[in-house]
């Protein structure tokens, strides 16, 4: 019976460990109130692209293989096109949203009520 | 057995096949999270997010996931260290934690539903329900693959191919890991914050 690698046991421990940490924070941010608006919206953010990459690189290995990468760079550029459908189509149905009532009060009443502008 | 995964020098085609399905699926992913976002405030007058997510119920879901890629990982470390008994111990772990995870899953959607918040009710609801359970049937069918694996390893023991199906279906359970980080970020995190 052999042992298991030591080396590859101590990366999945250290992946493990910051991927906690890197939900507790964002969790207590949220629920202790900690910030508000575009603060905590780039902080959460911020915080799971961080554990996207620990994970990446703890558990997926991504980074560590050999050249040619071509995991790295298949990977890169289903990122690419992702950014591209996700930031494209927020950008599009907000403004559709917005344009595509019938009269300005429809519109203002839209925004405020089904949007939920006011206290969303 | 060592032997083969110290020859480096060749890309790993069964492997690299995988990962690519696995960016093809978090395409799929990417689409119900732009659909998601964009309807995560037409609530038709119904409940938000703020008013149905038990945060703390979620955080347990989390935690589970978590643990179970962990679990995951140290059973392909047993796996390639030829370890028999590790690795059933290991991914009968990572298997319990996955069904406690979609049974809480399966609890919370049926309690929406009882409670009359159902995908039926609004824009966000909808997108709610195919977003989080679009995961959970990856969950699901990971489950599915991780219990014939144990299976098939009980009979033919830890050869070669069975090893390498450890390893893409330990790829997948840490992909599917990665997917509800973002679930629990952008769904129930903004959510709860009512961004």
């Amino acid at each position: 019976m052999k042992n298991l690698d030591k080396k590859q046991i101590k990366n999945y421990i250290a992946g493990f460990a910051f991927s906690i940490v890197l939900t507790i924070i964002p969790y207590y941010l949220v629920t202790g109130d900690k910030l508000a608006g575009n603060k905590l919206i780039f902080a959460l953010l911020g915080y799971a692209v961080l554990q996207l990459f620990v994970q990446l690189y703890y558990f997926l290995h991504l980074g560590e293989e050999s050249r040619p990468r071509w995991n790295l760079m298949t990977f890169s550029f289903m990122i690419t096109a992702i950014l591209i459908i996700v930031l494209g189509s927020l950008w599009i149905m907000n403004n559709i949203n917005y344009n595509t009532t019938k009269n300005p009060n429809q519109t203002e009443n839209f925004i405020i009520h089904d949007e939920g502008f006011k206290n969303r | 057995m060592s032997k083969a995964h110290n020859s480096d020098s060749s890309i790993d085609k069964p492997l690299f096949g995988f990962w690519v399905y696995l960016m093809t699926d978090l395409m799929l992913f990417s689409a119900l999270f732009a659909s998601f976002i964009v309807l995560r405030n037409n609530t038709f007058g119904g409940p938000g997010g703020k008013e149905i997510f038990d945060m703390p119920y979620v955080l347990v879901q989390t935690a589970a996931l978590l643990v179970s890629s962990f679990t995951a990982g140290l059973g392909i470390l047993s796996a390639r260290a030829g370890n028999k008994k590790l690795v059933y111990r290991f991914f009968t772990i990572t298997f319990a934690l996955g069904l406690l995870f979609i049974g809480m899953e399966i609890s919370e959607f049926d309690k929406l539903v009882s409670e009359g918040n159902s995908w039926r009710e609004s824009g966000f609801l909808s997108a709610f329900f195919t977003l989080v359970g679009t995961h959970g049937l990856h969950i699901t069918s990971g489950l599915l693959w991780m219990a014939i694996l144990i299976w098939r390893t009980s009979k033919e023991g830890l050869t070669k191919t069975n090893v390498k199906r450890l390893t893409l279906m330990s790829y997948f359970w840490h992909f599917l890991d990665i997917v509800w980080i973002f679930i629990f970020t952008i769904v129930y995190l903004f959510g709860a914050a009512g961004l």
